[in-house]
C-alpha cells in the first residue's frame, strides 16, 4: 500500500434535494483514498452511498441534487467547483467509473470496440490503428477471450460476466488514478462475482489505482477493501481498517448491521417433527419449445431448452428445503411448476399425495389452496389498489370463508407477522418493503396451506430487514408446522434456514441432502465452486474475526 | 424491442438514486391548467344555455341580411343566407361538445371489455387484434366520411363513423396494460388464490387500465371534436340544417377572401375548446401517472 | 431476415382481407337498397336494375364478395359511376399532387420535428423545452384547415408573398411548385410535427434516463455526442412507429389540405366521389390507402434492424 497524497478528498459534502423543501441527502461526509488503496462505502439502501460515487464524478442529476457545500478534490482540482470543459476531461483521465448493471450501462446499438474507441477519440490524438491497439490491448489485460471478435461484438452478444470486463477495460483505457465501483458485481451470479473482483484486485495492483468501492454486501467488502466507511441514511458512522471495523465494531448500528449478516457455516440441524410427506417431485421435466403456431415453418428453428431437467425430491411436515442455483439453473422455473403456474412436461408433482402434475387449470382449484407461494418483490406481488385487508381475505372468501370471518383471521394473521392490526384497512405503498413481505407471508398464511414456496423471498430486502423476515418465517414454521421450499441463490441464506439443500446448474440436480453436508462437505465439483466463490467466506461474522481454516461443521457439534 | 409501456401499477421503489429521482418529478404549471378549465366550463355553459346567450333564430334565412359586417344586430355579422352568425356558433358548440363526449364514453364503453378480454384470451386475441388491424389501416376520416356519406348524415351516424375508427386505439391500450399487468406478482398471486377468471379481470387486471383510459378518453374527446367539424367542413357532416363549427365553416369557404371572419370566429372557438380538452388530458396524465409526468409535460 | 419479410407479408394479407370486407359490408349492410343509395332519390327503376346487375346483387352475399374480390386481386377496381372511367386511370391521374404534397411535408417534418424534439428533451423542464411543448399542444389542436386558412391570410393575402391556392407540376419548373407547394405542404405537416417533436422528445427523456447515457458521460463525452450517437439512435424505432402510425393521420390531412387549397389531387377525388356516391371510387381509394399503411408500416418494422442490432428477424 502505497501512502503519497491522497488521490480523492472529500471533505464534509452536503448534497440535498433541489427544491423548496430540500432534505438533506449526504450530511457532511469526509473521506480520502491514496494510491494503490481500496476504500469500501458499505450501507444498506438510501445510505447515500450511491449518491457519494456520483458527485464524485460531477454526475449528480442536474436540477434533482445539488452539493450544497464541502469539495472533492481529485489530484488537486475541485470536481464540485470545475468548469464543464475541465470536469470532461477529469472524467476519463483521471477517474473512470463501473457501473451495477452491465446490461445497461453499454450503448446496445454500438458496438463495444465503438465505445471504448470515443474515450480515446474524445481525450487523445492518437491515430485509428492506435487506438485499436490499445483497446485491444486492454481487452486482454481484463482476460476477454478473442478480442478481435469482442470488438466487433454488440453488448447484447456478450454474457454479463463479458461486459462487466467491458467497463472495466474502458474504465481502464486512460489509466486513471480513481476508479469508482458502484456495487460492480451485484447484478452477477456468484461464481462471476468472485472473478469479477479478483480482477479488480489484480488489475489495481499492476497500476497501483485507487479504488472507490460502493457496496451493500459485507462478504464482498471482507474480500476487497483496506478500509471501510459505513454509511446510514447520508451519515458516515464508521470509518476504518477492514479488521477493525469488522473485527471491532463502535458504533451500535455497525453491530447490528454486522450480526444481520447470516453465516455460510450451515446451522445445527433440526429435529424432524412429522414423517408425513406433504410434497413430492419425481423427475420432473418442463422443456420450452420456442416454435410454435402454424407459421412454425417460416421461423427459425430454436433448439428446446430443459429448463428443468429430471428433478426428484421430497418436502416432509415441518421442514424446510432450498433450492440454490446461480441465474439460468431453473430453481424458479421449478417453482412454477410446483405451483402449476406453468404446466410441467414430464414427471410428478404430488400435494399431499394428490397428484396434481396433469389436472387441467379449472380443476386445479382444490389444491391450490394446500399451497402457497411468497414472491421475490413485495412491491409487486400485493396489488397496489386492494387494501391489506381485501388483499387477505380474498382467498379464504374464493373456497367460500365468510367476509367478517376471514377478516377476523386476517388481524389474527398480522399480529403473528408482527404488524399492528390498524394495517388491514392500509394500502400496500404505506409500508415499507419488509413490511409488505410480511403481508405477503400473512395472506399466503391466511389460506392455511401445508407448503409455502418462497422464490427468492428475502433477496429485494436489506440485510437487516432479510435477517428479521427470517427469523420470522422460522418461528412460523415452528407454530404451525408448515413445509417450505425455499429458492434462494444467496448461499448464506439458505446455510441459515434449510435443513436440506436442492443444487442445480441448467436444470439439473447437482446435489442433494441435509444442509450441513451439502454446505459443509460438498461433495460435487460444482457446489463447491460456489462455496469457494461466496464472497466473504473466510471471515465469521458473528465472531468477528477471520475462519479458521477447514472448519468442519459436522465436527462443530 | 424497447420496452417503453408506462408503469401506472408499479410504483417501482428502484433503488437509492432512481427512486429519489421519482419523487422529484417538477409539476405542470397550474395556471394553464386552471386556464383550460375556465375555457372548456365557458364553452360547456354556452352549449347548454344557448336559447338564453343567442339573440336570433340560428337557422332564419334572411336574404336581405346577406354577409352583413359585425354591428349592434348581427353581433358577429351574417352569413350568406343572411343568417347571425353569433347565434349560430352559439348553438355550434352543442353539437361539438355532444359529438366529443358522446364518441369518448361510448368508445370507452365499447373498447374496454374487448380490451380487457383480447388481453386475457389468447385465442379470442388473435382474430380480435386482426380485425381492430384492419380497422386502423384505414385512415379515420376516410372511413368517417364513407360511413356517413352511406347512410343519412344525422348526429348518430356522424358519431358511430367518428367512433368506429377510435375503438381499436382503445382495445390496443387496455390490451397492452392487461398484457404488462399480467405479469405482476400480485395477478400470480391472486390466480394461486384461487381467484375465478371474472373476478381476476375486474378486480386486479381493469383497475389499472382507467388512469390510461380516462387520459385516452379526454384525447378521444377532443379529436372526435376535430373530426367531427373536417367532416362537417368537407361536407360530409350533420346536415347543414343543424349549425356546427364545422358547417358554419364550410359555408364560408366561398367567401373566406372577402369575409374572413366566416371562418375566424368558428375556427377560433373550435381550437380553443380543443386546445383546452387536450390540456386537461395532459395534465390528467400528470396526475395519474407521475412517471409519465416527466415524459411529456 | 428474408423469412421474417416472406412471414410478415403473409400476416398482412388478413388485415387487407379485413379492410375488405369491411369495405364491402359497408355498402351492402348500410341501410336502404344499395342501389338506391348509388343511384340517388331520382332514379328510374330501369336504372336501379342496371346498377344492381352491374354490382352483381342479385347474388348471394358471400358470393358477391368472393366475386367482387376475385376482381380487385386481378387489379379490376371498377369503373366511376359519374364519368364512367376506370377507377385505376382516375387514381393514376390525380396521383402527381398528392404525392409532391405528401412527400414535401414528410421532409418539412423530419427537417424540424426531431431535432426540435431532441433540444426539448435536453433542455427538460426549462425554457425551450416548455415552449415546444406549448407548440405541439397548440399544432395538433388546431383544426388542419384553420392552420391553413391562417397561412393563406397571411402569406398570400396580407403579404402577398405567395400564391392563394392551386397546384403546378414539378415539370412546369422549381418556381411555380414550390410556390404553390410550400403553404399546402406546412399546412399538413403542422399536425405531423407536433406529434412526432412530442415523441422524439418523450423517447429522448426515456433513453436520457438509460444507464448508458450515464456511461456515456462518465467517459468524458460532449453533450452532442451524448445525445446525437449515443441516445438518438437507441430513441429511434418508437419514432419510427409512430411515423408509421402516422401515416393515417397524413391521409387524413391531405384530405383537408387539398380541399383548402384547391389541390387536385387524391384528397379532393375522395371528397368528390363521397358526395356525388361514387362508391366504386370511395372502395378503391380505401383499399389503396389501408394498402399503402400496411406496406408502409411493414418497411418501417424492417427498418428497425438497421437502427437496433438486437432486433433479429
Amino acid at each position: 500500500m502505497m501512502t503519497d497524497a491522497p488521490i480523492l478528498e472529500v471533505e464534509e459534502l452536503v448534497v440535498e434535494t433541489s427544491g423548496r423543501k430540500p432534505s438533506r441527502i449526504l450530511d457532511a461526509i469526509s473521506f480520502t483514498i491514496n494510491a494503490g488503496e481500496t476504500l469500501c462505502l458499505v450501507g444498506e439502501s438510501g445510505s447515500g452511498k450511491s449518491v457519494t460515487s456520483l458527485a464524485t464524478m460531477g454526475l449528480l442529476p442536474p436540477g434533482a441534487l445539488v452539493a450544497q457545500s464541502g469539495c472533492i478534490r481529485l489530484a488537486g482540482e475541485d470536481v464540485l467547483t470545475a468548469t464543464p470543459a475541465k470536469l470532461l476531461s477529469l472524467r476519463g483521465r483521471h477517474m473512470a467509473m463501473i457501473f451495477q448493471e452491465p446490461m445497461t450501462a453499454l450503448n446496445p446499438v454500438l458496438s463495444v470496440g465503438r465505445q471504448l474507441d470515443e474515450v480515446l477519440c474524445q481525450h487523445t490524438s492518437q491515430t485509428g490503428p492506435q487506438r485499436r491497439a490499445r483497446v485491444l490491448e486492454v481487452f486482454e489485460q481484463v482476460h476477454l477471450p478473442d478480442v478481435e471478435r469482442i470488438y466487433a461484438s454488440y453488448p447484447h452478444q456478450l454474457s454479463g460476466g463479458q461486459r462487466q470486463r467491458i467497463m472495466i477495460a474502458m474504465a481502464l483505457l486512460l489509466k486513471p488514478q480513481l476508479l469508482i465501483a458502484d456495487e460492480p458485481t451485484t447484478a452477477l451470479d456468484v461464481t462471476t462475482q468472485h472473478q469479477i473482483l479478483a480482477l479488480i484486485k489484480q488489475l489495481q495492483r499492476e497500476h497501483g489505482t485507487a479504488v472507490l468501492f460502493i457496496t451493500h454486501d459485507m462478504g464482498v467488502v471482507v474480500d476487497i477493501a483496506d478500509r471501510v466507511c459505513v454509511m446510514h441514511h447520508g451519515q458516515l458512522v464508521e470509518s476504518g481498517p477492514v479488521d477493525q471495523v469488522l473485527g471491532s465494531p463502535q458504533e451500535a448500528y455497525t453491530q447490528r448491521l454486522l450480526a444481520a449478516v447470516p453465516s455460510l457455516l450451515p446451522r445445527p440441524p433440526r429435529e424432524a417433527t412429522s414423517n408425513k410427506t406433504v410434497l413430492e417431485v419425481q423427475s420432473l421435466e418442463k422443456v420450452f419449445n420456442a416454435n410454435q403456431g402454424v407459421l412454425r415453418w417460416l421461423r427459425k428453428p430454436v433448439t428446446p431448452t430443459r429448463a428443468v431437467d429430471d428433478v426428484s425430491f421430497v418436502l416432509k411436515r415441518g421442514r424446510t428445503l432450498g433450492v440454490v442455483g446461480e441465474s439460468g439453473s431453473g430453481k424458479s422455473t421449478l417453482a412454477r411448476c410446483v405451483m402449476r403456474l406453468i404446466t410441467p412436461t414430464g414427471g410428478n408433482i404430488r400435494v399431499s399425495g394428490k397428484q396434481i402434475t396433469e389436472l387441467p387449470k379449472s380443476m386445479l382449484k382444490p389444491h391450490r389452496k394446500r399451497i402457497q407461494m411468497i414472491f421475490q418483490d413485495p412491491n409487486r406481488s400485493l396489488n397496489p389498489r386492494m387494501t391489506v385487508g381485501q388483499s387477505l381475505i380474498e382467498g379464504p372468501t374464493n373456497y367460500g370463508t365468510s367476509r367478517r370471518e376471514a377478516l377476523a383471521r386476517g388481524r389474527e394473521l398480522l399480529e403473528l407477522v408482527g404488524l399492528p392490526v390498524d394495517a388491514i384497512d392500509r394500502y400496500p405503498h404505506q409500508f415499507s418493503g419488509g413490511q409488505r413481505q410480511r403481508i405477503a407471508i400473512a395472506r399466503a398464511l391466511a389460506m392455511e396451506p401445508e407448503v409455502i414456496v418462497a422464490d427468492e423471498a428475502v433477496s429485494a430486502l436489506d440485510v437487516s430487514v432479510q435477517a428479521q423476515v427470517l427469523t420470522l418465517l422460522h418461528e412460523i414454521q415452528l407454530r404451525l408446522g408448515i413445509a417450505v421450499l425455499f429458492i434462494t441463490h444467496d448461499l448464506r441464506v439458505a446455510a441459515q434456514i434449510c435443513d436440506d439443500v436442492l443444487v442445480m446448474q441448467r436444470g439439473r440436480l447437482i446435489e442433494y441432502g441435509p444442509a450441513a453436508q451439502v454446505l459443509g462437505q460438498p461433495e460435487a465439483e460444482y457446489t463447491r465452486q460456489l462455496m469457494e466463490a461466496a464472497p466473504g467466506r473466510g471471515w465469521d461474522f458473528a465472531a468477528g474475526a477471520p475462519v479458521k481454516p477447514r472448519f468442519s461443521p459436522v465436527e462443530a457439534h | 424491442m424497447h420496452a417503453s409501456h408506462s408503469h401506472l401499477t408499479l410504483a417501482p421503489e428502484g433503488r437509492g438514486v432512481s427512486r429519489l429521482l421519482s419523487r422529484l418529478s417538477q409539476t405542470r404549471p397550474r395556471g394553464v391548467t386552471l386556464a383550460a378549465g375556465v375555457v372548456l366550463t365557458l364553452i360547456i355553459s354556452v352549449a347548454l344555455f344557448a336559447p338564453w346567450l343567442a339573440n336570433h333564430d340560428p337557422l332564419a334565412l334572411s336574404p336581405a341580411d346577406r354577409l352583413k359586417p359585425m354591428g349592434s344586430e348581427f353581433w358577429l355579422g351574417t352569413d350568406p343566407y343572411g343568417r347571425d352568425l353569433y347565434s349560430r356558433i352559439v348553438y355550434g358548440a352543442r353539437v361539438s361538445l355532444t359529438v366529443g363526449l358522446g364518441v369518448a364514453v361510448t368508445s370507452v364503453a365499447i373498447g374496454l371489455p374487448l380490451g380487457l378480454l383480447a388481453g386475457y384470451f389468447r385465442t379470442l386475441d388473435a382474430v380480435l387484434m386482426r380485425i381492430m388491424d384492419g380497422l386502423m389501416a384505414i385512415p379515420g376520416i376516410l372511413l368517417a366520411i364513407a360511413i356517413v356519406s352511406l347512410t343519412s348524415a344525422s348526429l348518430w351516424t356522424v358519431m358511430i363513423a367518428i367512433m368506429v375508427p377510435e375503438i381499436p386505439q382503445v382495445v390496443r391500450l387496455v390490451r397492452s396494460r392487461v398484457l404488462a399487468t399480467r405479469e405482476e406478482a400480485f395477478v400470480e398471486a391472486a390466480i394461486l388464490m384461487g381467484t375465478s377468471t371474472p373476478r381476476l379481470l375486474w378486480r386486479h387486471l381493469m383497475p389499472s387500465t382507467l388512469a390510461p383510459l380516462i387520459v385516452q378518453g379526454t384525447y378521444i374527446c377532443a379529436s372526435a371534436i376535430l373530426t367531427e367539424a373536417i367532416l362537417s367542413f368537407l361536407g360530409a357532416g350533420i346536415g347543414t340544417e343543424t349549425p356546427s363549427w364545422g358547417n358554419i365553416m364550410s359555408e364560408g369557404r366561398v367567401y373566406f377572401q372577402l369575409k374572413p371572419s366566416l371562418i375566424f370566429w368558428a375556427g377560433l372557438l373550435l381550437s380553443a375548446c380543443i386546445l383546452s380538452i387536450n390540456l386537461l388530458g395532459d395534465s390528467a396524465r400528470d396526475a395519474l401517472d407521475p412517471k409519465m409526468k416527466r415524459r411529456m409535460s | 431476415m428474408f423469412a421474417y419479410f416472406i412471414r410478415r407479408i403473409l400476416a398482412s394479407i388478413p388485415v387487407m382481407l379485413v379492410v375488405a370486407l369491411f369495405v364491402f359490408l359497408l355498402l351492402r349492410l348500410s341501410p336502404g337498397d344499395p342501389a338506391a343509395i348509388i343511384a340517388g332519390d331520382m332514379a328510374s327503376p330501369t336504372q336501379l336494375a342496371n346498377i344492381r346487375a352491374a354490382l352483381g346483387l342479385d347474388q348471394p352475399l358471400h358470393i358477391q364478395f368472393f366475386v367482387w374480390l376475385g376482381e380487385l386481386v386481378r387489379g379490376n377496381f371498377g369503373t366511376s359511376l359519374i364519368s364512367q372511367t376506370p377507377v385505376l386511370t382516375m387514381i393514376g391521374q390525380r396521383l402527381e399532387p398528392t404525392g409532391s404534397l405528401a412527400v414535401v411535408a414528410m421532409l418539412f417534418t423530419v427537417i424540424i420535428a426531431i431535432p426540435l424534439g431532441v433540444i426539448a428533451a435536453w433542455c427538460h423542464g426549462r425554457f425551450l423545452d416548455k415552449l415546444v411543448m406549448s407548440a405541439s399542444v397548440v399544432g395538433f389542436s388546431v383544426p388542419v384547415f384553420v392552420i391553413g386558412y391562417l397561412l393563406i391570410q397571411l402569406f398570400a393575402l396580407e403579404l402577398g408573398w405567395l400564391p392563394v391556392q392551386g397546384f403546378r407540376s414539378l415539370s412546369e419548373g422549381i418556381a411555380p411548385f414550390a410556390s404553390r407547394i410550400v403553404l399546402p405542404a406546412l399546412t399538413l405537416s403542422s399536425i405531423y410535427i407536433a406529434l412526432i417533436a412530442r415523441m422524439t422528445r418523450a423517447s429522448m427523456l426515456e433513453v436520457l434516463d438509460e444507464d448508458y447515457i450515464r456511461t456515456a458521460r462518465a467517459k468524458g463525452l460532449p453533450e452532442r455526442a451524448v445525445l446525437f450517437r449515443h441516445a438518438l439512435r437507441n430513441a429511434a424505432v418508437p419514432i419510427l412507429t409512430v411515423i408509421g402510425t402516422g401515416f393515417a393521420l397524413m391521409i387524413s390531412g391531405v384530405v383537408v389540405t387539398e380541399s383548402v387549397f384547391n389541390i387536385p389531387g387524391l384528397g379532393r377525388l375522395i371528397v368528390d366521389a363521397v358526395l356525388a356516391r361514387d362508391y366504386p371510387v370511395i372502395q378503391a381509394l380505401i383499399l389503396l390507402t389501408a394498402g399503402l399503411y400496411v406496406i408502409i408500416n411493414l418497411l418501417i418494422d424492417l427498418s428497425y434492424a438497421i437502427t437496433d442490432p438486437r432486433i433479429r428477424y
